[in-house]
């Protein structure tokens, strides 16, 4: 007997599709020059004051509480948005209503909208004198100046993600599937929760990343309507640009490499339980 | 329609097969008109009280839920009084996968199987309610022929063993012949006939019914002394009761013969043949320019521009 050639291990899988070698190379190229390399060289400029420089700068009461409120209220403003994307995309896929293209199109405005704008209309109607902070102000809520004021501009910022990924899903479920749980006797919640929801969980999980990524970055919009005030409502990336003014440009590299590690972990999580639940739900 | 009886509503596209399936099912609701199941009225019955097992042409499986939960689903959306305990699920299911052949396969999802596996699945999954009626719309359209006629007999020797009432919809007479003990045919929103599939074939109520269970060609006759006759020659065909003067005939392919020009009705030159399991059909055109379909068994074969004769050996009658 012969034995059969040991198959050879290749990197790729053969597939009928040409230009692999191509694409993968250019894909390194692009991300090295234009996402790798800005990142190494923050690394490195932080590396300038050592290790225990930058757990100084993060054990910095001040620098401390700016990533709590930074990634905290993200956290939570991301929550929001997935949560009223998810209904504003259920809204605008499943019925039919005069004016839903115009309404489709407003929820991509804050893609569009240069942030300080947004950030000076949101704090122009939510300061205690504006449309909306005057009405709030009787209840004895004050949004502008607080961390409130932080959460509304990232849910602003962050919704037309939640929306736009779950949006197509919503659009492609299939009628008969639902009907087909009604003829087995299913209520509508039943068919709600155990048929149409868990599909789309991994969409909003993408949904609910995108929004939270958006969140932490934002700086524009923020500043204005957040009152800046340290360890309240001041935000991580504010704080790198007041160091940057000060020209204390390592302490400013240390507090975004403590940034890009948070976030990439959080990013690197929810991708994580994504496959998951992407396996779990037993398709592609 | 009657109990444990497998009844097939055949018509062309848009005669309101699938629009009178959903009525039964609760999915559409009728302009007027009551459904009835045994003497129970069920028009006014929302989709999830009617008990109904509805199977659909691209199967609608829950392609999120393994096998076993795609099944068992139905059973697990009981109140809780009415469902059965935990083991009794598994059991039901377990005895379903049998049924369907399918015992392995429990833990699979939907994604993993062929488009046969998935509709034995989805069948499975309407059974288990234990329906008062099965419905399956278009059930084997969405499959290649092999596969098709393995199912269509898998699915009569279910309904042999369980006797489950059922009614399924298709475009396909050939389905609809082999399949049903019954046969409604459907055209435009009307009924036609409902009859077995012998009745139907061997008296049409109409010419509908008739030119939709096969080809057929159209052939003006006179009706005289109780025959029909073709270009003046009598055909063995026997004239309606009181029926005198010009009549339509329609002719099967089979129910043409070569023959003699002498004894023939219809005369025309062999245009093509085609054989195919051990049939033949010959494509003849008349003189005026129509086209005719003569079937036979594969025997002498005719060359394409040869002049032939052909008698007519049976046929229907329309006044």
């Amino acid at each position: 007997m012969v034995d059969a050639p040991r198959p050879k291990r290749h990197f790729r899988r053969p597939s009928v599709i040409p230009g692999f070698g191509l694409t993968f190379g250019y894909t390194l190229t692009c991300l090295s020059l234009i996402v790798l390399l800005p990142l190494a060289a923050l690394v490195v400029k932080s590396s300038e004051i050592g290790l225990s420089g930058i757990v100084a700068v993060a054990t910095d009461p001040r620098v401390a509480s700016a990533l709590r409120v930074s990634f905290g209220v993200s956290l939570l403003a991301a929550l929001t948005a997935s949560v009223f994307g998810f209904i504003v995309a259920w809204v605008l896929s499943r019925y039919r209503f005069p004016g839903r293209k115009i309404v489709d199109a407003v929820v991509d405005l804050p893609f569009a909208l240069p942030t300080a704008v947004a950030g000076i209309a949101l704090a122009s109607l939510y300061a205690p004198t504006g449309l909306v902070g005057a009405q709030l102000a009787k209840l004895g809520i004050q949004a502008a100046y607080t961390p409130l004021g932080i959460f509304i501009a990232m849910v602003f910022i962050g919704l037309p993600f939640a929306v736009r990924t779950v949006q197509p899903l919503i659009t492609e479920i299939d009628k008969e599937v639902e009907e087909a749980s009604a003829t087995l006797g299913a209520t509508r919640r039943m068919t709600l929760v155990r048929v149409v929801l868990p599909p789309l969980i991994p969409a909003v999980l993408t949904g609910f990343a995108l929004a939270f990524a958006r969140g932490v970055g934002e700086y524009g919009s923020i500043i204005f309507i957040a009152g800046n005030l340290p360890y309240v409502s001041e935000i991580a990336p504010l704080l790198i640009v007041i160091k940057l003014s000060e020209f204390d440009y390592a302490g400013a590299a240390a507090i975004a490499t403590i940034m890009l590690a948070i976030s990439f972990l959080t990013l690197l999580a929810i991708n994580l339980i994504q496959a998951w639940s992407r396996r779990r739900f037993g398709y592609v | 329609m009657r109990a444990g009886e497998l009844l097939g509503l055949l018509g062309p596209s848009g005669s309101g097969k699938t629009t009178l399936l959903r009525i039964i099912a609760g999915l559409d609701f009728p302009d007027r008109g009551r459904i009835l199941f045994g003497g129970d009225d069920a028009t006014g019955l929302p989709v999830q009280q009617r008990a109904v097992g509805f199977v659909f042409q691209h199967y609608a499986l829950f392609k999120h839920m393994s096998v076993a939960d795609n099944i068992a689903y139905g059973l697990n959306a009981r109140k809780r009084a009415d469902r059965p305990a935990k083991a009794e699920i598994r059991r039901r299911v377990g005895d379903l996968l049998d049924l369907i052949k399918l015992s392995g396969f429990a833990d699979r999802y939907p994604s993993q199987l062929s488009g046969g596996q998935r509709q034995r699945i989805a069948l499975a999954r309407a059974l288990a309610v234990e329906p008062r009626v099965l419905l399956l719309d278009e059930p084997f359209g969405a499959l290649d022929a092999q596969v098709r006629k393995d199912l269509r007999r898998w699915l009569r020797e279910i309904h042999d063993r369980t006797g489950q009432t059922t009614i399924f919809v298709t475009h396909d007479q050939d389905e609809a012949l082999e399949l049903s003990d019954r046969v409604a045919v459907l055209d435009r929103g009307r009924l036609e006939q409902v009859g077995t599939p012998d009745e139907v074939q061997d008296n049409p109520a109409s010419a509908t019914v008739l030119r939709f269970l096969g080809d057929a060609i159209e052939l003006e006759a006179i009706a005289e002394g109780g025959r029909v006759l073709v270009d003046g020659k009598p055909t063995p065909v026997a004239a309606p009761r009181g029926a005198v003067g010009p009549v339509k005939l329609f002719v099967r392919p089979w129910q043409l013969q070569f023959a003699d020009p002498a004894e023939s009705h219809l005369g025309g030159t062999v245009r093509a043949s085609h054989r195919s399991q051990g049939r033949q059909r010959i494509e003849v055109a008349p003189a005026d320019g129509r086209h005719l379909v003569v079937e036979d068994f594969d025997g002498e074969r005719y060359a394409a521009g040869q002049p032939v004769g052909l008698r007519i050996n049976g046929g229907y009658v329309f006044a």
